[in-house]
Order: C-alpha cells, then structure tokens, then sequence
C-alpha cells in the first residue's frame, strides 16, 4: 500500500518548476520582440511632441505643436501633402510611417529642464512615445536629449540655438535641424562689417545661460577677426524684466554697437529699453549708434512692435523665402491656420517629416537604424535649400538668413526683411571646433534601449 | 559724476514701481490684516486694462485692397480703426496714439471694482485665519488670474508705447551743464517718477487730510477702539482695499511703455515688493515708500558695469543683502512699529 504524501514544501517545488516552465518561453518572446524601446506592435505609431504649453514660450510652442500637427497630417495622407510634394527623398507615401498611422501626444515641457525631461519620460513610458520633438530652449534640449539617449528613442530638437546641443552635449540618439549661435556669428559678421564698418566697439548684454554664453563667445569672435573692438560684456539674469540700469552705462562706454545676446521677453524688453534711452539716435565715435539682435524670431519681433525698425539679426527660417519647398509648406501652413508659419514651427515640421523619412529609408523604427539613416543625410525641399544631416555632429548644415527689422511693414506678418541668403560654406566648422566641445566632444554609443 | 547721476534717476524710477506695489501691500497688511500675495497680480491686471484699451481703440473694420497681396497672394485685407472712421484719420491717429494715459480713465473703476469682488468675494473669509492660510489663498487667486489673462491675451508680451510726443530722450546733463550725451534719460521714465510720486502723495494726503483718512489710520491703530466708537470700519478698510487695487492697477497701466507688458509681470515684482515692505517695516506707509526708492536706488548701482566686475552677481542679491542686514540691525524694518506681527 503506497502512501500519497502531499506536503507543503513539495507543492511549492512543484509550482515552482510548473511556473518557471510555463513563463520561460515568454520570456524569450518578450526579449526577441522588445528589440529596442517602444517598438510598435500594433497598427499606429505615437511621436511625443514635447513643447512649452506654459510658461514665457507658450506662443512659441503653440506654434510649434501647430506644425507638429500638420507634419502628422501629411504623413497620414490628409491635407495637401505640403512638404512630402516637395521633399527630394521619396521615401514616404503618405501611408503613415512603414504602413502604421500615426498618432501623437504631447508633454510640456514649461521651458524649465525637469518639466521637459518628465513630460517626455511620461510619453516614453506611458504613452509609448518612439520619437520625442519639439522644445523652444537649449537648456531644455540638452536635458531631453540627455533623457532620450538613456530611454533608447530619438530626440529630434525642436528650437536650440546653442553650440553645446550639437557640441560639448551631442548624443548619438539626438539631432538637431536648427542653426547655431556659431552660424549666426559666422553668417552676421560680414553683413555687420559691410554696413557698419570695420571699426567698431561693441558692448554686450547676455543671457546668463548656455545659449546666451555660447552665443556671445561666437558673435564676439566672429566680430573680432574683422576687426571689432569688445568694449564690455555684461552677464544678465534670465529673470531680469527692466534692462535699463545696464542701458543706462553703454552710452558712455566708449562703445558704437549695442549687442543684444537675448531671446525671447528679455529680448524684447532689453531692445526696448534700448530704444528709450535713444541709442538709435546717438552718435557715438563719429558714427550712428546701432544694435544688433543674433538670433531673430518672428514672434519676438511681433513683440517688439517697432522697436525693431532696422535692427540687424539672423534666422533659420523665414516664410518669405522663396524656393518650392517654403512655398508648399507656408501655403499649406497659411491655409489650414491663417497665419505664416515661423522659424520654430518650420524647424519641427521639417524634424518630423525627416524623422519619419529616415525610418522609411531604414526600414525599421530602431533608432539605431534610424540614426544611421539620418547621418550624412543630403536633402532638398524642406524650406531651408540644399541641407546636410552632419554624420560627426548631428547638426544640419544649410544656408543662414541675415535679416532686419522691415522700416515700413504692410501687415502684422512682414516684420522682418531678408538681408542676405548667407551660403552654407561661409558657416561651416570642423566637428571638433573648440567652440563645440573640441575634440572630446563625442556622439558616444547608440542606445535602442534594447 | 555723470554715471551716478544717471543711475540714482534709474534707481528712482525702479523704485518707483516698487514703492507704488509695496504701498497697496501695505495698506492692505495695515488695515485688514492680510497679507496679500495676489498683488502683483493687481499691478498686472492695471498694465493689462492699458492692454484691453488699446485694443479697443485699435477695433477696426476690413477692406479689401486688390492692388496688394497678403502672404498666400491672396488680395490683402487692410484694417481700418473704426475711431479713424469716425474721427478722421487725423484725430484718431492720434486718440490710439494717446491710448495709455486715456487706460488710466478706464482702469480707475475697473480695479476699484477687481479690488472690491477681490475682498469681498474671497479675502473676507481669511481675516481670521493664520496668515500662512492667507498667503496660500492669494498666491492661488494670482495664479488663477495670471492663467485667465494669459488665456485672452497669450503668453507674449504685447507693446504698449506711449505716446509719440512722449517717446525718446531728454538730455537732462545738458540742463546740468554736463557734455552733451553725458545723462539721457527717457522721457516716459521720467513721466513714471512724476507719476508716481503724485499717487503716493496722493495717497498720503487723502490719508492724512481728509475725515475718511483720519477714521481709517484710527483703526488700523486701533481697530476694536473705532468699532466701539460705532464706525463701521470694516467698511472703509474694504474701500481702502479697493484703493489699494487702484494704486497698484495705475502703477501696471503706466508701466506699459517701460516694458510690454505679460502675464507673468505681476509675479516678478511680487517677491522684490514684500521684500522692500518687509525692509521699510511692516504696516509702515512711509517706511514702505522709503525702502522702495532705497532698494531701487541700491538695485541700480549693483547693475553697473563697474559693480557687477568687483563682485560678480552682485547685481541678483543686493536687495536680499540688504535686507538681512537690516533686518539683523532693526528686527522690525526701517520705520516698523512695535506689535505689528508679533503676536
């Protein structure tokens, strides 16, 4: 007579191995399948689209969401198509990216580095997010980007001027469409030289930051090798709203030129101060006085009213160029939101639309692929002319506008007046330019999260 | 010699802000006992009222140019101001042109009436709670009015100049037998000063010269004497909120042409006016107007060049150093009095 012992150790044994069994080919499955963070499995796609929907940059970031949108639009095949008529690649068909549709969400970034970079690990994380775009501030940028490379997706920058985005702090998973305050000092100087001479003595205000110190080291530079003078230069805090006690001091600096490292609402109010004291009108050294603002926005220049009345600046973008690709995305822009679009919307419509091209080109959503895809990249049609995807950097090299504050606007939207198409040659710099990082600077390893 | 001059007219003009804010924060704090953190929203909600005139007078009907194209090439559609159509170009031309001294009309009952709901609909019910709880309930109440006028009026800021005949500079070293070009000023700050030094005169003298004024600085000496007198002073202290609300809103309209204004303005004199209330001591009118003018003054000399290369960011803490060393010399501020938050 055999004795049937059931004992509590044994049962537990038991599930153990039975357990074990039953989840270890599950295991395998979920490995193999999970190749690389967020893979798709289903039929869509979801981009994060992380702009500020609060804060100083709101406007800004609206704008930016509205061309996200469209850029969502046209790869679905809705609209007009825009830019994808224009676009040299052929890649994408209108059918969403490699046949899924795509759907998006967005985060907040508020221009503040811990908001953005916890929007955008929510949308990894909980929304599934493969592509995170968009942002209106290099501080915000280099700390998603930061966050996109650990997560394993692709950061595609949205608005950042600064040279550590693509210089000291580049990653392998970020890229960047936007210029960089070294092209827009590359690009000024000769303008700056032509119109005003090659004997000047200028004093700058800056932003008390990364992109207002990598933009006053590059302008300084740049204005220097020709033969300008820096009188003083005068950090200032990002909070400041009234700039005239460091107005007041730059009449009688000995300075001529006035040079506005500012963006944004210190921008605008720093200029208008400027104008209130009278700078524009003063002569200094035997020359007119005159101030230079590096880097333009339309949305600034919208609120700086009149003040910018012939102040010199640079862009990325402006919707008055005319080539195909501009044409097609400022009318299909201009048509679905009655407005033009600016430098910022432009820049993600153009990151989306390359971001999806690439993975078509690839063949696969793994930002290892799409990273290779997107490196060396030569393209046309996007807005902006002939433009390379730098391999070394991540930063895209095309032509920089010179413009200025338009004298006698017709309507709310012609503020600013392209001086000059500045060639891409004339703003071009060795990846290991010491401005960007020198030659420590590094892409370092691509991350697909897997 | 220039230089200082220069810089003490820039602190007096920042100051002016400060001392205006700061004013109403005290008026408020002496009378009803609160301390008011949605002030600066107050001064905000003032700049904005410049803000809704303008845009009034700039309300205009479209017409149809053919000869001209908009961006998409498209027959542009030019606006004309409905006050040009009906005054002549001329003459409204110039009434948009004069639209911020004319917000001042608009913004006097607007914000007497914010100031007004403000306590009675909300403040009211915190006279006895801890001022911790007061301060919560009016810092929420500034954000919650900061977001509505950043819903009408979006997040950038929108230029209010002033008027052309009061734009650009005055060569004030000229009239002081400086070289030229040593001391330019701006007009409109200079017009600031003025402004402000009338207010808070004004202020003083309606406190000081007038029954209503006597009655009021009597309660906020001595609240449960007066009510025993049989004066409702809860009435006129609600009324003197109200006030406070005008001061602080006449204080954001003028501002406009200094820099435009947004949505976040308020918040960023929020901070330095309490400071500069807690500097001239608590429930003080005059040691609030005085550490205004003081810490502008201050504020503008750690701005200068020479200043800010000797000792770097001297510039973002001087108001708070000097506020700890007064504070450590004279606990109570400048002109604080015995037993205001002290018990």
């Amino acid at each position: 007579m055999s004795k049937n012992q059931v004992t509590r150790r044994g049962v537990l044994k038991t599930g153990a191995v039975a357990g074990a069994g039953v989840a270890l080919p599950t295991i395998f499955t979920a490995s193999s399948a999970a190749a690389y963070t967020n893979e798709p499995t289903g039929g869509t796609v979801t981009l994060g689209f992380n702009v500020p929907q609060t804060g100083p940059y709101a406007d800004e970031g609206n704008d930016e969401l509205l061309a996200q949108q469209l850029a969502v639009e046209h790869l679905n095949g809705m609209g007009d198509g825009g830019c994808l008529n224009t676009f040299t690649s052929k890649a994408l068909k209108g059918n969403g990216i490699l046949g899924k549709k795509v759907q998006f969400v967005t985060g907040d970034t508020q221009t503040k580095s811990d908001a953005a970079r916890a929007a955008a690990k929510s949308m990894i994380e909980k929304d599934g997010a493969i592509m995170i775009n968009g942002g209106s501030s290099s501080g915000v940028a280099v700390a998603v980007q930061g966050l996109c490379q650990d997560a394993g997706v692709i950061f595609m920058a949205g608005l950042t001027h600064s040279n550590d985005t693509t210089g000291k702090d580049r990653k392998k998973n970020g890229f960047r469409h936007f210029f960089n305050a070294y092209m827009s000092a590359a690009a000024l100087a000769p303008v700056l030289s032509k119109e005003m001479g090659a004997d000047r003595r200028a004093y700058h205000l800056t932003a008390d930051y990364t992109w207002g110190w990598t933009q006053q080291e590059s302008i300084a530079a740049a204005t220097e090798a020709m033969g300008w003078e820096t009188v003083n230069n005068v950090l200032t805090p990002l909070a400041s709203t009234d700039f005239s006690s460091y107005i007041a001091p730059v009449l009688n600096s000995g300075a001529d030129v006035l040079v506005l490292n500012h963006y944004g609402g210190n921008m605008v109010n720093s200029l208008t101060n400027a104008i209130q004291f009278g700078l524009l009108d003063k002569v200094a050294n035997g020359k007119d006085f005159k101030i230079v603002v590096p880097l333009y926005s339309e949305l600034m220049a919208a609120g700086a009213g009149e003040n910018i009345k012939g102040v010199l600046g640079s862009m990325n973008y402006n919707w008055q160029l005319d080539n195909e690709g501009s044409k097609a995305f400022v009318k299909s822009f201009g048509e679905k939101y009655g407005k033009p679009p600016s430098n910022s919307a432009q820049t993600c419509y153009a990151q989306v639309l390359l971001y999806a091209d690439a993975c078509e080109r690839a063949g696969t959503f793994n930002p290892c692929g799409v990273a290779e895809a997107l490196e060396g990249f030569e393209f046309d049609g996007l807005g902006n002319g002939k433009t390379l995807y730098r391999a070394d950097d991540h930063q895209c090299f095309k032509d920089v506008l010179v413009v200025r504050g338009a004298q006698n606007p017709t309507n709310a939207y012609d503020t600013l007046e392209i001086v000059e198409v500045t060639p891409v040659e004339q703003v071009m710099y060795a990846p290991d330019h010491p401005m960007f990082g020198g030659a420590e600077a590094s892409l370092g390893e691509c991350n697909s999260g897997a | 010699m220039d230089a200082i001059i220069l810089q003490i007219l820039n602190g007096l003009d920042k100051g002016s802000a400060y001392a205006l804010i700061a004013l109403g924060l005290t008026l408020i704090f002496g009378t009803l006992g609160v301390v008011n953190f949605a002030h600066g929203a107050l001064f905000m909600i003032g700049a904005f009222c410049a803000v809704t005139v303008q845009r009034l007078l700039n309300l205009s009907f479209q017409t149809v140019d053919e000869t001209q194209k908009d961006f998409l090439g498209n027959p542009l559609k030019v606006d004309t101001p409905y006050v040009e159509a009906w005054f002549g170009p001329e003459i409204g031309a110039a009434i948009i042109d004069w639209s911020v001294p004319l917000a001042l009309v608009f913004a006097i009952p607007i914000m007497l009436a914010v100031g007004y709901a403000m306590e009675r609909g909300l403040i009211k019910h915190f006279y006895k709670r801890p001022h911790a709880d007061q301060i919560l309930v009016t810092f929420g109440l500034a954000i919650v009015l900061q977001e509505i006028i950043k819903y009408f009026f979006g997040a950038n800021p929108i230029q209010t100049p002033e008027p052309s005949a009061l734009k650009g500079s005055l060569d004030i070293g000229l009239m002081l037998g400086f070289d030229p070009n040593a001391i330019i000023y701006p007009i409109w700050r200079l017009v600031y000063f003025t402004f402000s030094v009338v207010i808070i005169g004004g202020v003083f003298a309606f406190l000081q010269f007038t029954t209503f004024g006597m009655v009021v600085r009597a309660g906020m000496a001595d609240r449960e004497t007066v009510g025993l007198l049989g004066i409702n002073i809860d009435k006129r202290f609600t009324i003197m909120f109200g006030i406070a609300a005008g001061v602080a809103g006449l204080a954001g309209v003028m501002y406009g042409p200094l820099n435009p204004p947004n949505y976040h303005m308020g918040m960023d004199f929020l901070v330095l006016s309490f400071v500069v209330v807690v500097v001239g001591g608590m429930g003080s009118l005059p040691g609030a107007v005085a550490a205004g003018f003081l810490l502008g003054v201050l504020e503008s000399f750690a701005s200068t060049t020479w200043a800010t290369t000797t000792i770097p960011g001297i510039n973002q803490i001087i108001i708070y150093l000097v506020a700890i060393i007064i504070l450590l010399t004279r606990p109570r501020g400048l002109m604080g009095r015995k037993g205001v938050m002290e018990d």
